[in-house]
């Protein structure tokens, strides 16, 4: 009896506190400035674009398209990496978007690597080997932010997983750079692109440090497609998402035997359940 | 204990034998687990949940013995490691996305084990130690997960971090002290990742020692039924195997079906992007939560937003923060007195009316707590975790031990047997139930001792 007596009485004295101080002057609060207001600044957009019929990789029967992971392989090398570091991505990992080992030595051997001189340790740079992870544009992040209007360029290794629904994002940011609509910006009076900014409305606050990249033709596709802005976004989309989760499509496949398996056990247990139990289960009669 | 109709193990082989009169390991687990251990018949899936749950840690440990194998728990290289992980190990992927969401399948089968004893009274004698126990093991499991979240130093893995060690600091005086002593700094870093990794391994050993005496405790009494009923007889049971290692092997694969769905189609469904970046002490992510599985305690942590003053003084009493985080391990800790709390005797919610109203309620209630914990700290969000915030003490502290007291029970049945077949032989002359009294309903109920108060069946 003592022990409910006291819970009655703590759970009334905590529920009061909560009641008085916190709820009742929130209610006040709410009462007098209303519920907030939606932001008087410019929103960004939150729905993506998809290119037409979506992505090869997506969906549970998804696979790679080898031709487009490497023209987005091409839009990094050539656009992307002047900046962008790719830092958890080795050369020999091209392997897996089809080319052969003796394309990613020669690959690899494009890129120039930090090594060191083997006659007298001091830094150097040297052709890049397959083992090698690619190179980062930049010394440091202070280096970085000089060169970027004090923004740090970010590592794309795992930007389409550390962002939301982030394969989208990628390809709609690189298709963001339009011009701001003028029905929302007189909505807000704050609303301005500083200089040294650009004007993308899928960039989360709007005004993005990178200027437009992906101007049409900026690449000369080696497989002759044409370098429309909205092919190579999708292209780097693609490349970036592969860069990103490498199993992506051995894990869907795994999934595939993985399940088949677990349903057919299931389905096995679900009728030895229904034998070793159908005895039990008769009712008697009354 | 047993009952005294409960099958005993007999060693056939020489070998078997030889092993049975040096060391009754295979005695042990017949009687747990095996065809020794007699079960209310009666059982529904709700009780599948325990089983899972063993599953589940015992997948936790081995997948994550294996992951440690191949991590460091070092601020500069830990992030890099994961990324290791998941591209040059062989099937690190698949390890990786395995561990992330055997832990929130882990919480869900654990927050269906726990409303199945709070709808059935799963916590009332005999079986007190049996709850008192589970409680243990919830509060180290999430104490297990919050660790093992900031291993991988991503972005939310520090900051979530920084908040919830940040907690400590409320308390008065020796707060920030002991809140500098616990991270070993002033905010996360590496002898706190180290410490976090060292616990994080430690701890499931920890859970698998509180989870034996959980059975233990369990075997004692014998398990609960939904009739509530203690079993009286042998007809009320059926032996653990095969009857039980059937239902709860199909039903772990149809849950593990599930559960591969989650790991190889949709691995991040449940975590949050942010933590795919690496942890940067100088960038605050604009929206700082914990996983799923902790937001309805996250939200309670977060209604107390005023300071308690004394009116018109401007003295502060106790300030909004620790009012907060009294709040949160109370909403925990108020479980321990749950079995004194509720002392209707009757165990079942099928037969009390009042009660499985207030049941509902509560589940609703949870339901927008799990909601209100993962949004944006704004009206009205905050307003409406209060009011669900009050309503879940409300609910433990002031409305079960009202209606425990106020409710007229339904009639019981009079036995497992009864209630299964539609008929028991032995019924009658002794009416089920006990009419519209609650103490007669104890009276009817088997095992009930002459002060009303119910006793083990045995």
């Amino acid at each position: 009896m003592t022990i409910r007596l006291g819970a009655i009485i703590a759970g009334l004295g905590l529920t009061a506190i909560l009641l008085f101080w916190s709820l009742v002057p929130g209610v006040f609060t709410l009462a007098n400035e209303g519920l907030p207001e939606e932001p008087d600044y410019y929103a960004f957009q939150e729905e993506h674009l998809s290119p037409a019929g979506g992505f090869a990789f997506e969906g549970p029967l998804g696979k790679w398209d080898y031709q487009q992971l490497q023209r987005g392989y091409q839009v990094y090398k050539e656009v992307c990496s002047a900046c962008h570091s790719l830092k958890f991505v080795s050369f020999r990992n091209l392997e897996q978007i089809g080319y052969t080992e003796a394309e990613v030595r020669a690959e690899a051997a494009s890129w120039m690597v930090p090594g060191i001189d083997p006659k007298d340790g001091s830094s150097i740079e040297r052709p890049g080997l397959p083992t090698d992870r690619f190179p980062k544009p930049y010394a440091n992040d202070v280096e970085a932010r000089a060169f970027n209007n004090n923004a740090i360029p970010p590592d794309l290794s795992l930007i389409t997983k550390a962002r939301e629904d982030g394969t989208h994002y990628v390809y709609s940011l690189m298709q963001g750079y339009n011009e701001p609509d003028p029905e929302d910006v007189a909505e807000s009076p704050d609303f301005e692109t500083p200089p040294g900014l650009y004007f993308n409305e899928y960039f989360y606050n709007i005004n993005i440090a990178m200027p437009p990249q992906l101007l049409p033709d900026i690449v000369t596709y080696s497989d002759g497609t044409e370098a429309t802005t909205e092919q190579m976004a999708a292209d780097i989309a693609a490349f970036l998402t592969w860069a990103g989760e490498p199993a992506l499509i051995q894990r869907k496949q795994t999934g595939w035997f993985v399940i088949a398996f677990l349903l057919f056990a299931t389905g096995m247990g679900f009728l030895s359940y229904k034998t070793v139990w159908a005895e039990k289960k008769k009712k008697k009669k009354a | 204990m047993s009952f005294a109709w409960a099958n005993s193990y007999e060693p056939k082989s020489a070998f078997t034998k030889w092993i049975d009169e040096k060391l009754p390991l295979p005695r042990l687990v017949y009687n747990a687990v095996g065809a020794g251990y007699p079960v209310p018949r009666n059982l529904n899936y709700m009780w599948n949940f325990g089983v899972l749950a063993g599953f589940f840690l015992v997948f936790q440990i081995i997948t994550g013995v294996v992951l440690a194998m191949h991590y460091a728990a070092n601020t500069e290289v830990a992030f890099g490691q994961i990324e290791h992980i998941m591209r040059n190990v062989n099937y690190g992927w698949l390890l990786k996305y395995a561990h992330a969401n055997g832990a929130s399948f882990f919480f869900l089968v654990i927050y269906m084990h726990i409303f199945r004893g709070f709808y059935y009274s799963s916590y009332k004698a005999p079986r007190e130690m049996i709850w008192l126990l589970g409680v243990v093991i919830f509060l180290l499991m999430m104490a297990t997960a919050f660790m093992g979240y900031v291993l991988p130093w991503g972005q939310m893995s520090f900051w979530g971090a920084k908040v919830i060690t940040g907690l400590f600091g409320a308390i008065p005086v020796v707060g920030e002290p002991l809140q500098v002593w616990l991270v070993g700094g002033y905010a996360p870093n590496d002898s706190t990742l180290n410490r976090f990794f060292s616990l994080h391994f430690l701890l499931p050993f920890v859970i698998a020692g509180a989870v034996i005496l959980h059975i233990w405790a369990l075997h004692i009494p014998g398990s609960s039924n939904p009739t509530g009923v203690e079993v009286k007889k042998e007809s009320d049971t059926v032996p653990f195997h095969p009857y039980y290692t059937a239902k709860d092997g199909w039903f772990l694969g149809l849950v593990l079906s599930i559960f591969a769905a989650v790991v190889f189609f949709a691995p991040n469904a449940l975590g949050h992007a942010e933590n795919w970046i690496e942890a940067n002490p100088l960038s605050t992510p604009a929206l700082i939560v914990p996983e799923w599985y902790f937001y309805p305690f996250y939200a309670i942590l977060r209604a107390f937003t005023g300071d308690l003053t004394i009116p018109f003084t401007g003295i502060v009493l106790i300030e909004a923060k620790l009012l907060g985080v009294i709040a949160m391990f109370g909403s925990i800790l108020l479980w321990f007195f749950l079995p004194w709390l509720d002392k209707s005797p009757v165990r079942s919610g099928s037969y009390r009316p009042l009660f499985r109203i207030f049941f509902w309620i509560f589940v609703v209630d949870m339901a927008a707590l799990f909601y209100l914990g993962g949004a944006h700290a704004e009206e009205p969000y905050i307003l409406l975790s209060q009011i669900a915030t009050g309503w879940y003490f409300m609910h433990f502290l002031v409305i079960l031990p009202i209606i425990s007291q106020i409710e007229v029970p339904k009639a019981l049945p009079f036995s497992i047997t009864q209630a299964v077949l539609g008929s028991d032989d032995d019924a009658h002359g002794s009416k089920s139930g006990g009419g519209d009294k609650p103490e007669k309903v104890a009276g009817a109920l088997p095992g009930h001792d002459d002060d009303g108060s119910l006793q083990p069946a045995e």
